[in-house]
């Protein structure tokens, strides 16, 4: 339960302030509509509720999305209710209401009176109701933005954004018409209320019952209705600022000289960049934005770091999906052969490093390392790091002893993290301290050929698949077994898990680590770390 | 932008649509609107569009998420066969439907859905996409004893290896995959 607090207190946390402010302006704009006598007649008229959408800066994906489903659901509420808004307005003006609502629509046809009704034409329904959405701002703002919105959001979709990410992204960018057409959807002020001046003169409460008299009695004339002025932009403007000073940060990053120093191939579609900039300070575990303008002169894409901050270089190591990645691939030239002059290379823009520095690993004495699939790609900077800084005895560096375990379904995914785990291995071994790391690669995803083949081989010296001296194993780890040898062999040490995969094996690691750790001070400690890389 | 189906667009997008319309068409009849009988129209097109649009379509490239629930459905549009196949019928099916949603103003985002759905269905068609049910692969059942040519030529129990070359030396003349003799008397031990 602590560690759970520890991990994920922080963002429920905000989660919860957000939604509570959000209930709570829900409320207090309900009352502000509900209450006050400015608009008795317009509650009169329409019991409407209005509603704010609210758009908070968005931390990361998961906020991101949750504020969509509530600017959805926002969306829904408002256009339902001033649905029955205009209907009930339009069929006001043409007779087909209430004589209260028919008598209070009437003001504002004389030439001195102010209007509370909007609709000032006399056209039935349906007609009526189209005809205002076509001819004020806020119908015509409201039904474009609200196109927009569903636009965005089938464009979204999972199977969208995974396969086709153009479509994504492009269609994303229709956000920007969404927030302006949102700041001006109340310009037109059609929802009305009394004045103050007129709520001098007129006391609704008093003057209601008699509406026939209005004018003709002296503490009851005719009152006078203006326009609320919009409110939303005084929300939204702070956000779009922010983004706004974003984009040009990026933009003005993007100026900035990033040359290659070095293309290299792996095996199985993956290559790997090797680039400089002036002035590039990165941390172990964080991620960049890469624009490659050949490619494509709009798309900025993600990747996470896989060089150590050690070394004079950064670099990043990119599978060959889609058609961008294929698209830089033939730009590298790495479909030729011969050797590629340095000017050939294609221009790069790269914005970042974005992300926390997962800087706790080196604090620890023993630590357990667990990536799985595609998780396993941050651990590389980790790694790599952990070696420079035992190299060069830095003096934060408390770690003894590394357990590393790296899950994945297949064998493809190996090869370019298998050479890194190669280099290591010598590295260790000239230094003559091989036990440092001790890795673990299971595979979770071995059928009937390849068992068999490993069973062939399984009294060589190396791996057969990765050519490494520690053995690959099959299937998931028992990692009951494993925390408690791990336990046995170091006790009374806190040793740091670190995560980076599957929602499930964060569950399964943080259950081994409470039930493995002994309940007093002294003894081993399991503290379990979700990084979110 | 090589690579997109814009068919799995166009599905996501007139699946929106037809809830659109559903929840357009409710407003309108719940709150008895003029000519609220369109309402009731924009319901039932909105029925009929998600009923249509529910199967997701089997993707030209790789492998293809299904929606929850969705092989009753396949089978029912699947019995349509080119009238649910063809996409160029889907664009002016739902460009049809669209139309009479469009003379309330309840419904008519459920009309620009739709009609934008009908467009990129339109374009899709003229790529030549078309929509494949996603069919559950057959089982393939072990075939037992498919490959097992002959019985095995020296089943246990075996006679420690000494009185194995005989056999070996007598059989050199004896064609194999006859029925073993055994070198030693064997019982059945099984009561």
């Amino acid at each position: 339960m602590g560690n759970w607090v520890v991990n994920e207190g922080i963002s429920i946390f905000v989660i919860l302030v957000w939604l509570g402010m959000n209930v709570f302006l829900f409320v207090w704009y309900y009352r502000v509509y509900d209450i006050p006598d400015k608009f008795f007649y317009t509650r009169k008229l329409l019991g409407c509720c209005s509603t704010r959408i609210r758009r908070q800066l968005d931390r990361n994906l998961t906020f991101h999305k949750m504020v969509a489903w509530m600017i959805a659901l926002h969306t829904a509420i408002h256009t339902i209710a001033h649905l029955f808004n205009v209907e009930w307005c339009v069929n006001a003006r043409v007779n087909n209401s209430d004589p209260y609502s028919i008598a209070l629509s009437d003001i504002g046809d004389k030439p001195n009176e102010t209007y509370l009704n909007f609709v000032r034409q006399r056209i039935k329904n349906p007609e009526g109701g189209l005809y205002v959405a076509v001819t004020r701002l806020a119908g015509i703002t409201g039904v474009v933005i609200t196109l927009c919105l569903i636009l965005i959001i089938t464009s979204s979709t999972k199977t969208i954004r995974r396969s086709y990410f153009e479509v994504f992204w492009y269609t994303h960018h229709l956000f920007v018409i969404f927030f302006i057409g949102l700041a001006i959807h109340g310009a037109q002020r059609i929802v009305r209320g009394q004045t103050a001046e007129s709520l001098l003169k007129h006391q609704p409460r008093n003057c209601y019952q008699n509406i026939s008299q209005w004018g003709k009695i002296e503490n009851c004339p005719i009152p006078e209705f203006s326009g609320n002025p919009p409110m939303t932009w005084k929300w939204i403007v702070g956000p779009m600022f922010l983004y706004l000073c974003e984009r040009l940060v990026r933009f003005w990053r993007s100026q900035q000289k990033v040359v290659i120093t070095k293309v290299v191939t792996h095996p199985f579609k993956t290559i790997e960049l090797q680039m400089k900039k002036k002035g590039f300070k990165m941390e172990v575990g964080q991620y960049i934005f890469v624009k490659c303008p050949v490619v494509s002169k709009l798309e900025w894409h993600p990747f996470t770091l896989t060089s150590a901050p050690e070394e004079d270089f950064f670099s990043i190591h990119i599978r060959i999906v889609g058609d961008w990645t294929e698209g830089l691939f033939k730009a590298c030239g790495c479909d030729k052969q011969e050797f590629q002059d340095a000017w050939k290379l294609p221009k790069i823009a790269v914005d970042g490093p974005f992300g926390t520095a997962s800087e706790d690993v080196f604090s620890y004495e023993v630590v357990m390392l667990v990536g799985a699939g595609i998780g396993v790609t941050p651990f590389a900077s980790i790694l790599k790091s952990v070696w420079y800084k035992y190299c060069n005895k830095a003096p934060n560096l408390r770690l003894k002893k590394i357990y590393f375990y790296w899950l994945c379904r297949d064998t493809h995914a190996f090869e370019w993290f298998a050479d890194l785990l190669q280099l290591l291995e010598t590295q260790m071994q000239e230094k003559n301290n091989t036990d440092f790391l001790s890795y673990n690669i299971c595979l979770t995803g071995w059928d009937e050929s390849q068992a068999s083949h490993f069973a062939m081989h399984h009294d060589e010296e190396k791996d057969v698949i990765t050519g490494l001296k520690q053995k690959t194993l099959y299937g998931r780890p028992n990692w009951d077994n494993e925390f408690k040898t791990i336990g046995s062999q170091h006790p009374n040490t806190r040793i740091g898990v670190f995560l980076c995969g599957p929602e499930a094996l964060a569950d399964t690691l943080n259950k081994q680590c409470i039930s493995n750790s002994d309940s007093g001070p002294r003894g081993v400690h399991f503290i379990f770390n979700k990084e979110n890389f | 932008m090589g690579q997109i189906e814009w068919a799995m667009w166009a599905n996501e997008q007139a699946l929106a649509s037809g809830l659109i319309l559903i929840t357009g068409g409710i407003v309108a009849t719940a709150g008895q609107f003029t000519q609220w009988y369109l309402g009731a129209y924009s319901i039932a097109a909105g029925v009929l569009v998600c009923l249509l649009e529910y199967p997701r379509g089997k993707r030209s490239k790789g492998s293809t998420m299904e929606r929850c629930g969705q092989k009753y459905l396949t089978r029912v549009v699947k019995l349509f066969g080119p009238l649910t196949r063809n996409y160029y019928i889907r664009a002016f099916l739902h460009l049809g439907l669209a139309v009479p949603a469009g003379f309330l103003l309840a419904t008519i985002l459920g009309t620009a859905c739709l009609a934008i759905a009908s467009g990129i269905y339109l374009l899709a068609a003229i790529r030549g996409e078309q929509w494949s049910p996603i069919e559950p692969k057959p089982k393939e059942r072990p075939q037992i004893g498919g490959t097992i040519k002959q019985p095995p030529s020296n089943p246990p129990p075996r006679p420690p290896a000494e009185a194995r070359k005989k056999p070996s030396e007598e059989a050199a003349g004896v064609p194999t995959g006859g029925p073993q003799e055994n070198p030693m008397p064997v019982n059945d031990e099984v009561v």
